[in-house]
């Protein structure tokens, strides 16, 4: 069996292969022990080669490495979403992808090979880690925010791009009577906003596969789908495509030269 | 020379010296983690490693020696001034550096927080009492070259002494005089410092000793076109800073015995990273000692630096003065031609740097150009966009780096680093 593993800011992917079969998925939140849950991930599994992407790749290559495992690589996640992305849609030009700490975007040519990549830096603004704290706001579980906002009817602007300023921003609007599901669409609408120009900025091109946690939020499809002018392709877990691509590039490891 | 003979000399400099101890720590180790952590280096790095070691001892001894014997120090944070006419007045010429993270909360006190590393830094080691070279310095030279740093010069004169050159932001007629009426102006305030007239045989000689350094740098980026890569780009980014400090006679000697090494290592096909590794261009802002993140971190994903379109790198070597002239006029003159030549992103338009990164790119066999702004700096933010774009259209990849001295972008940073580098494997 062949493993990729994603260790992301807040939660930690697992992909195995046989057979270039994806036989087994999991996930466990990052917590402040990363390596302990990378432990009881692979608790009882026995793989011959395995890729680690994602913030903590270095970490965990380390201790695999240190765990014995025959072949432990280590790539970056805009490598890995794009193989993951290949995989799952061969005809996919650009990926973007919404993580909890970051967000990518990245034109593809074929077979998974990247042409540019764009990248947030060091804040957090625009990714799955400002919906988190604005949904806390609003005092709302996080799976739910999505289906909350859709029930708004004019998104209000939310001019900050800042986590703690637009948080700033949607009180100020709440106190002054606003609707809290406009409220709501608003700060949705934001993100997808600085996406696009992200996505601009490596040139644009369809179909583009969207990937990442924030890609289960339906109110974020549905403005991506608006502002794209064509519907993504969204695979099932696309939280998934991570480890799905460190575990491709793994595979390729172990083929024997 | 003992160390504590450097400590009366920084006393005496009026140092902080608990804070420059704990500065001469970090840089230590900074460097050791680095510079000597790196595999199979030439022989004559040790040069470098010696001179770095001594930055502020053996090289501050030479400056106060110099002063004992009346000549002038003067420094400078731009490569615009004429380094010719210092040395034909018998002064010394040094850069100061700029490139680390202190003193930044006192700077802030003088220039706005959205002002770029650069220019904190020089404020901050002032502010902070840190830099032994700028204590030193009869006179400090700034230049108009950005808003940032012109304001800055304007504050910054309350506590050194200050004197600043006007540099044009076009190449027109009219402003190739502005900058000779500035170059005479120079000329005249450094005669007036010293004490010293600048003669024809003075200034023809002082020509020759600023090209020749320009030859020996010039013939060590030629050799960096080999595959493998003889030298590691840390390595000579290094050189290329320790040129902005040290004697220039020595320096280039030196550099030139390291060049015969560097042919030997390229007639036997050796190298400091196999021939399949990606080669990058680094492009952008001047790195200042010890500014060193991005080359290792660039270095450290697997990437080699083959080249640097920087201030600290070509732009400052790449052109030479002519040295035919009889005159002072006519050396004048070729100076003038010389330095208006430069690519700062300061001037418009600027399009002569976008045909140099894309040359250098050719010429140094790279696979790709990565692209250094400091945050807050316009200038080359804005030819970040405009270089991209050109590069994209010679399909040349580029990656563009937007970052400052602190460390906590270290993480990001060689996410991207190594993204552009596994994008560029073949
Ligand atoms: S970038 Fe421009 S202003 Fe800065 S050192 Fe170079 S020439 Fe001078
Ligand atoms: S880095 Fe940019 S902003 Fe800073 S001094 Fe240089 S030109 Fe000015």
């Amino acid at each position: 069996m062949i493993a990729g593993i994603d260790i992301g800011s807040r939660s930690i992917e697992l992909v195995c292969l046989r057979d270039g079969e994806r036989v087994l998925m999991r996930r466990l939140p990052t917590t402040f022990d990363p390596l302990a849950q990378i432990d009881s991930l692979l608790a009882d599994v026995k793989c011959s080669a395995i890729a680690a992407t994602g913030y903590g790749r270095a970490l965990a290559a380390k201790a695999l490495a240190q765990n014995g495992l025959p072949a432990v690589e280590t790539i970056t996640e805009i490598k890995a979403y794009a193989l993951g992305a290949a995989a799952l849609a061969p005809e996919a030009r650009t990926v973007l992808d919404i993580g909890g700490q970051d967000t990518k975007a990245i034109s593809l040519a074929g077979a998974g090979r990247v042409l540019k990549f764009e990248m947030n830096d060091r804040c957090a603004a625009g990714t799955g880690k400002f919906l988190e704290h604005v949904a806390s706001v609003f005092q709302i579980a996080i799976e739910d925010f999505g289906a909350y906002a859709l029930q708004g009817q004019e998104p209000l602007a939310i001019n900050s791009m800042c986590t703690v300023f637009a948080e700033t921003e949607a009180t100020s609007l709440m106190a002054r009577g606003y609707k809290p599901q406009d409220i709501a669409l608003g700060l949705h609408a934001s993100i997808v906003k600085r996406t696009m120009n992200m996505l601009g900025r490596v040139g644009l091109h369809h179909p583009v596969l969207f990937a990442g946690g924030v890609a289960n939020n339906p109110c974020v499809v549905k403005l991506v789908t608006e502002a794209l002018g064509h519907v993504p392709i969204v695979p099932d877990e696309p939280e998934m495509v991570g480890a799905l691509g460190a575990a491709l590039h793994a595979a390729r490891l172990s083929v024997p030269a | 020379m003992a160390d504590s003979e450097y400590r009366e000399m920084w006393e005496k400099l009026d140092l902080d010296l608990p804070a420059h101890d704990a500065l001469l720590e970090v840089l230590g180790k900074f460097y050791g983690d680095i510079y000597m952590s790196q595999q199979g280096r030439l022989q004559g790095m040790e040069y470098l490693d010696f001179v770095l070691s001594e930055v502020h001892g053996l090289r501050i001894k030479e400056l106060q020696d110099a002063k004992a014997e009346g000549r002038k120090i003067v420094g400078t944070f731009c490569v615009f001034v004429p380094e010719e006419i210092t040395l034909a007045a018998d002064a010394v010429h040094v850069g100061l550096c700029s490139g680390a993270d202190a003193g930044t909360e006192l700077a802030e006190q003088l220039v706005p927080r959205n002002t770029c590393a650069l220019i904190k830094s020089f404020i901050g080691f002032k502010l902070a009492r840190l830099c032994p070279f700028t204590e030193s310095c009869d006179l400090i030279v700034g230049e108009t070259t950005c808003d940032g740093k012109k304001k800055a010069y304007e504050a910054f004169a309350d506590h050194a002494p200050m004197y600043v050159m006007e540099v044009p932001q076009q190449k027109r007629a009219c402003d190739r005089e502005l900058w000779k009426s500035e170059v005479l102006r120079y000329k005249e305030a450094v005669e007036k410092l010293t004490g010293t007239t600048i003669t024809a045989e003075r200034l023809r000689k002082a020509i020759t000793i600023v090209n020749d350094r320009r030859r020996a740098l010039q013939r060590l980026n030629a050799l960096r076109s080999a595959n493998p890569a003889p030298i590691s780009g840390r390595d000579a980014l290094l050189i290329n800073q320790v040129s902005f400090y040290d004697d220039p006679l020595r320096f280039t000697q030196s550099i030139n015995a390291l060049c015969d090494q560097i042919e030997e290592r390229i007639a036997a096909r050796e190298g400091v990273a196999p021939a399949d590794t990606p080669r990058l261009l680094l492009s952008g802002c001047p790195m200042a000692v010890p500014n060193w993140k991005l080359p290792y971190v660039i270095e450290s994903a697997g990437a080699v630096i083959v080249g640097e379109e920087s201030c600290i790198g070509t732009r400052n070597i790449r052109d030479l003065v002519d040295e035919s002239g009889e005159t002072v006029e006519d050396m004048l003159d070729a100076l003038v031609d010389r330095y208006l030549k430069i690519d700062c992103a300061c001037f418009t338009p600027n399009d002569e740097r976008m045909d140099n990164v894309a040359a250098m790119a050719r010429e140094y066999n790279a696979d790709g150009v990565v692209q250094y702004s400091l945050m807050f700096c316009q200038p080359y933010g804005h030819e970040a966009i405009k270089l991209g774009k050109r590069l994209d259209a010679e399909q040349i990849p580029s990656l563009a780096i937007e970052t400052d001295y602190s460390m906590e972008d270290v993480e990001q940073l060689k996410t991207r680093v190594e993204a552009f580098t596994e994008m560029l494997v073949r």
